[in-house]
């Protein structure tokens, strides 16, 4: 009889190192592609948890950010340490800890072994980018290390997917062993005082602190531990204790740095060669290049201004093939429907709000493309280099570059790359100025007010036309706003010392496939799945408020009539005259029944607020359809003047409609101070639901994106009211 | 004392001391800015600052504001 054993649990693997050592492609080359990515509760921290098979074992991998020490100053930093201590209650307690070393960088990344040796848990020690190492000549005994110590060690080439193998063995045997105990790098003045402090601890009822809090109570000085432990007068304790280990000898917080690196040096002795001096490889003479003074910038403004074009060109055709999708899904599914709510609903509401989500997907996934293509390489990190000075006059760092600017094309994506920003003060100031940026959503809006309004005036020889002018200022108003908003906030709710910006420049190396496919597949997905939902839900919400109440039935009877006729083949003059007199009929139709909808209601009741902007209740209405998304009031518009649905920026009979609205008195609504003040509300408006969806996600907390929601509103109303109040005084 | 901030391009120093107990000193001796550690100037950004240093036998971009931390000789 055959003994069934119950399959066992699955074991808990985590994977820690600095920054540019490839843990990003050893992580999916161990565990492939599916990996579950989210946040951890709370934070802003990514959770990246996948699961790999060796022979009859599962094992969970737990991906933690890149990270040059396990010194937790903020909530963010604080999770890796309580993953590695078990006290994360969403992720398993861990089994074995993978740390992975960068071969060329040995030195330093043994700082963080060092603290991670400190947990009292399995290791198992990869020495990754092997190659790079050996290429700039450095020669490591791996089993001289692994001896000294006391752990497996084994080498590895992630990219080439060298040495996965045994490492998978190493990992699940790592797991059945107690770690060896081991003498601590610091002194003996130390180790009693963490033994004095845990008895001072215990008396005051916090029992079972952890060892390695312990430490990082003495030696963090004002670290997140000692900030979050509620004992009141921790603080005067921890100093009397600091205060005696300096007399000691062991001042904090530079004993740490100073024996850790000092047992580096005795465990690398005679293990690692270097060559003497470090000769220039490939790497440093691209660098040479790509930050020079004039080569480097010129460069980098290129590279800058090709990765915007792209998104705004390249995306423009898979965007328009996501409308002729919409188009056709909304006729074959609405085809199937009789006429009526239902239809209306699954077409208006549900097809629509679903291609308000899919427009954005070729954007992202093509700034995603760049982003970790640029991110792989090492040339990000030179990016925030050269373009730190700039950003440090609105108190950011060079790492807010590349979110603000793909901003331009669209806040989404560009939220969303603000993860590479660890300093968590400096990445919520620039996800909240981001949608500031003049999205490409915003441009038919500009292009519709600026050609109807402003004379084609021409300048400099006929090279630059008003209009044109009108929407170079339009685009650059929002960047223009966010300098002092990102001041503002730097200064009020961001207030806090400045981040260090001390940064590595990693070597650059070829970008790995499979990182950047699914580092761009886990950002599409986690937008069209977590933002997607709420995006359809608000649509479907604006098209209730739109349709009901009002009996449609006369619309739709005309709808058939207009089918049945157009789809017989007789071509006649009076056939195309019924044609046009019965699509007229219906659009005015159309119009009434917004016009008494609740949102036609609505725009009524808030005339009096938009008034002083100089707007009727019409671009009222129009403007409060379009807070799911903004390019929505070009439809709007075009149905409240009662042209039919499908209308386009271009249109000349919307422009023509617009030009000679009047307000029941005659009086023409639209003028050159009215279509600034649309322009200007428009500019620094929230309207769009995925960025403040994004933005909800990015941060895990609804505060933000309400915060941007209400300050964006309010200054857009401010702008717009000053625009038109200053406009028809100088009219 | 001469501070980090003061090489030129192409000088090399010997770490002395870095002042403060703050988060930038304590990420600067994170990064291996150690006393006694062998650090050289490689050349400024664009704009003047950062500046990227040698240690360790990797590339590591400093602030002027932070370079100024570091004492050396």
């Amino acid at each position: 009889m055959a003994v069934v054993t119950p399959p066992a649990k699955p074991l808990t693997a985590v994977l820690i190192g600095n920054p540019n050592t490839g843990k990003s492609t050893l992580f999916s080359a161990l565990s492939g592609f599916h990996a579950l990515t989210g946040n951890f509760p709370g934070v802003t921290v990514e959770k990246k948890i996948g699961r790999m098979k060796c022979g009859d074992s599962t094992v969970d991998l737990v991906d933690l950010p890149g990270t040059y020490s396990l010194a937790p100053r903020t909530l963010d930093e604080m999770v890796a340490v309580n993953v590695l201590l078990g006290r994360q209650a969403d992720v398993g307690t861990p089994d074995v800890v993978i740390c992975i070393v960068d071969a060329s960088n040995i030195e330093r990344n043994l700082y963080l072994v060092s603290q991670v040796l400190d947990l009292a848990l399995p290791v198992v020690v990869v020495l990754n980018m092997a190659d790079v190492a050996a290429g700039h000549g450095i020669k490591i005994d791996e089993h001289a290390l692994s001896q000294r110590l006391g752990l497996p060690v084994l080498k590895t080439e992630a990219h080439r997917r060298r040495g996965i193998e045994p490492l998978r063995e190493m990992i699940v045997n790592a797991a059945a062993t107690r770690p060896a105990s081991r003498p601590s790098v610091f002194p003996l003045v130390f180790t009693a005082e963490c033994e004095k402090l845990n008895e001072w601890l215990t008396q005051r009822g916090h029992t079972d602190t952890p060892p390695y809090l312990l430490e990082r109570l003495l030696l963090d000085v004002g670290g997140y531990v000692e900030s979050h432990l509620m004992q009141h007068d921790l603080k005067s304790y921890l100093a009397d204790a600091r205060h005696r280990l300096a007399e000691q000898g062991c001042k904090v917080p530079a004993a740490e740095a100073r024996l850790r690196y000092a047992w580096v040096k005795q465990v690398l002795d005679g293990v690692v060669v270097k060559p003497v001096s470090r000769a220039a490889t490939f790497s440093d003479k691209v660098d040479s290049y790509l930050t020079h003074r004039y080569v480097g910038m010129l460069f980098f403004v290129v590279l800058m201004f090709a990765m915007f074009q792209a998104i705004y060109t390249w995306a423009k055709p898979l965007m328009d093939l996501c409308k002729e999708a919409q188009a056709w899904v909304a006729d074959s599914v609405g085809g199937l429907l009789p006429l009526g709510m239902v239809h209306s609903l699954v077409v208006d509401g549900v097809i629509a709000g679903m291609g308000a989500v899919l427009i954005f997907l070729p954007q992202i996934v093509i700034l995603f493309l760049f982003i970790a293509l640029l991110e792989d390489c090492g040339y990000m990190a030179r990016a925030a280099f050269l373009v730190d000075r700039l950003m440090t006059k609105v108190g950011l760092s060079g790492k807010s570059f590349v979110p603000l600017m793909s901003s331009f094309a669209c806040a989404v994506p560009g939220i969303m790359a603000t993860r590479v920003i660890e300093n968590r003060r400096d990445r919520m100031t620039t996800i909240l100025v981001a949608p500031l940026m003049s999205c490409s959503a915003r441009q038919p809006v500009y292009f519709l007010l600026a050609t109807a309004f402003f004379p084609a005036t021409a300048y400099l020889g006929g090279w630059i036309e008003l209009p044109s002018i009108v929407m170079f200022a339009m685009t650059f108003l929002g960047a223009a706003v966010a300098v002092p908003i990102a001041w503002l906030l730097k200064n009020t709710w961001f207030k806090g010392e400045t981040p260090p910006f001390v940064m590595e420049l990693p070597s650059y190396k070829w970008p790995s496939p499979r990182v950047v496919f699914s580092r761009v597949y886990d950002r599409s997905k986690a937008f069209v799945v977590r933002a997607g939902t709420l995006i359809l839900a608000t649509s479907v919400l604006v098209w209730w408020a739109g349709y009901f109440p009002g009996d449609h039935s006369r619309v739709d009877a005309l709808e058939l009539e207009i089918e049945k006729l157009s789809g017989t083949a007789a071509d006649d003059v009076q056939q195309s005259a019924r044609l046009a007199q019965l699509t007229h009929e219906q659009n005015v139709l159309r119009s009434e029944l917004l016009e008494h909808s609740l949102l036609g209601r609505f725009g009524k009741t808030i005339e009096p607020i938009v008034k002083p902007l100089g707007w009727d209740w019409r671009i009222g209405v129009a403007t409060v359809a379009s807070f799911p998304a903004r390019e929505v009031i070009i439809g709007t518009l075009g149905t409240i003047y009662s042209l039919g649905e499908g209308v386009e920026a271009e249109d000349k009979s919307l422009t023509e409609e617009i030009q000679d609205a009047t307000w029941p008195d005659g009086r023409k609504v639209y003028n050159i101070p009215v279509a600034v003040s649309i322009m200007v509300f428009f500019a620094l408006c929230a309207q769009c639901a995925s960025t403040l969806m994004v933005i909800r996600r990015e941060t895990n907390s609804w505060l933000y994106a309400a915060f941007t929601f209400v300050y964006m509103t309010t200054l857009a109303y401010l702008g717009a009211l000053a625009a038109y109040q200053i406009g028809i005084r100088l009219n | 004392m001469k501070t980090l901030d003061a090489l030129k391009q192409g000088d090399r120093a010997r770490i002395v001391e870095i002042s403060g107990d703050d988060a930038v000193a304590v990420r600067l001796m994170e990064m291996g800015l150690i006393e006694g550690e062998e650090i050289e100037h490689l050349g400024a950004a664009p704009l003047g600052d950062p500046v990227e240093f040698l240690i360790r036998g990797y590339r590591l971009s400093l602030r002027i504001a932070e370079a100024r931390r570091v004492q050396v000789q």
